[in-house]
């Protein structure tokens, strides 16, 4: 399978891909890693006529610190989010969570803000970001302009990103000290998409959750933030009656689309199922 | 669509060639430089079978472009061997009886040699997850683990680390 002809650009900085990308128009297409649009591209779900490679610029790589957040360049690869110091530090779930996405290979080129920005709610990093709070900077011809996970995911492949605009950079609030984390995915095999995913973020104090939230993968047309999953926590101790009544709450809010990864009961069923597991890790991590 | 120049290294061998920007990494190796290593399986990043090694990285070359190649330096299963001498890599694969058909075992090659570079002395779940993005159909992994092992402990050796 060979994708259909498209001519090539690589700029070389943000500037000079935000200009490509208002001259060449709705012709164009962003490559980042690669992996969702060259398959969609071989399949002709997909025939830009315009790729505007971004693997050559190298501001939108790599992980810093400012102020209190941290922040990930867009093109930063999943592999390199693996175990980075500063992810590790501040806000470990994102340094984690990749090892269940892909295979080695793919994470050498698949790439957060392409994962993001792809709109596809069977991607990973969607719920990870609104498990995080992660606000995302999009830059165009007029500037940037920051928008928050919670409202750019608009349906399934739509998102708040406009035609002129690259999402440049991923900003995250660092985790309070004390803050359990954890993200789990069932998936059939390696390299699979999750039949459902939960990512949990959880402070507690005096035995009760002080602090949480809930966020699902592919369970529905985006990801979900789970805000009733959450105030089911909120104040509470963590019993079993608390935990069922979050994953309940999880479930209520689930719409997922029947495939061979099963049907909709049993993928609502397994997201309840990857709350209760993600709550219980993520309060084994708090202290 | 007008070609574009790249300049790649393939194997320590330096390449001027002309590519079509849609052409894909795999079938430029296979079709322009004759370097039919890299096998063309799934063709959806699944296999592996068509894993090569570009800038120190694993990559597979099915679903990256040539064009993106440019001023790179990649590494197929065909770089491995130093001078008719096998790599102990392959000299694992073949001691400890690794492939059957043969079919994933470029990929496997390329990925373990890598592998191996990232980490010299994997656990064998190291080696599991590290090998998890390249299927084989014939022999259940176990001889490839093994394979891996052999060749871990054999580059572990000083005198290999020297040569």
């Amino acid at each position: 399978m060979i994708p259909p002809a498209f001519d090539y650009h690589a700029p070389r900085s943000v500037s000079e891909a935000v200009g490509l990308l208002g001259s060449l128009g709705a012709d164009a297409k962003l490559l980042a890693g690669g992996h969702s649009l060259l398959p969609m591209m071989k399949l002709r779900f997909a025939q830009p006529a315009h790729l505007i490679d971004l693997n050559r610029i190298a501001e939108l790589r790599g992980i810093c610190e400012d102020g209190g957040d941290v922040v990930i360049g867009a093109m930063t690869v999943e592999n390199d989010l693996i175990g980075n110091a500063i992810l590790q530090a501040k806000v470990p779930l994102l340094a984690e969570a990749p090892k269940l996405i892909a295979d080695p290979q793919v994470r050498n080129r698949g790439t957060i803000g392409g994962d993001i920005a792809h709109g596809d709610p069977a991607n990973d990093h969607p719920a990870l970001s609104l498990a995080v709070d992660a606000t995302f900077v999009l830059q165009g011809p007029k500037g940037t302009r920051q928008v928050k996970a919670g409202d750019f995911y608009l349906a399934t492949y739509m998102t708040a990103l406009a035609e002129d605009e690259i999402l440049v950079g991923i900003r995250v609030p660092a985790f309070a000290a004390g803050t359990g984390w954890a993200y789990e995915k069932l998936k059939r095999k390696t390299g699979d998409w999750a039949t459902a995913g939960a990512a949990v973020v959880l402070r507690m104090a005096g035995g009760n959750v002080t602090h949480a939230r809930i966020a699902l993968t592919n369970v529905a047309p985006t990801a979900l933030r789970a805000t009733d999953a959450e105030n089911a926590l909120i104040g509470q101790p963590l019993s079993d009656a608390t935990v069922d009544a979050a994953a309940q709450a999880a479930r209520a809010i689930c719409d997922p689309a029947e495939d061979l990864r099963g049907d909709r009961d049993y993928k609502t069923a397994m997201a309840g199922h990857m709350v209760k597991r993600a709550i219980r890790a993520a309060a084994a991590r708090c202290r | 669509m007008p070609k574009k120049i790249i300049n790649v290294t393939v194997n320590g061998r330096a390449h001027e060639e002309a590519v079509e920007p849609r052409t894909l990494l795999v079938h430029f190796l296979r079709e322009q430089l004759n370097l039919t290593g890299a096998h063309i399986g799934c063709e959806t990043s699944h296999c592996g079978a068509c894993t090569v090694d570009i800038d120190g990285r694993s990559v597979k070359s099915c679903t990256h472009l040539a064009v993106q190649c440019d001023g790179a330096e990649v590494l197929t299963v065909e770089g491995l061997a130093n001078a008719g001498v096998l790599h102990a890599v392959q000299e694992g694969f073949y001691k400890e009886h690794g492939l059957q058909c043969g079919f994933c075992t470029p990929g496997m090659l390329v990925r373990s040699y890598r592998l191996l570079i990232d980490n010299p002395n994997p656990s064998e779940e190291e080696i599991r997850a590290g090998i998890s993005g390249n299927l084989c159909r014939c022999t259940g992994y176990q001889n490839i683990v093994k394979a891996i092992q052999y060749a871990a402990k054999k580059l572990r050796e000083p005198q290999s680390a020297a040569a």
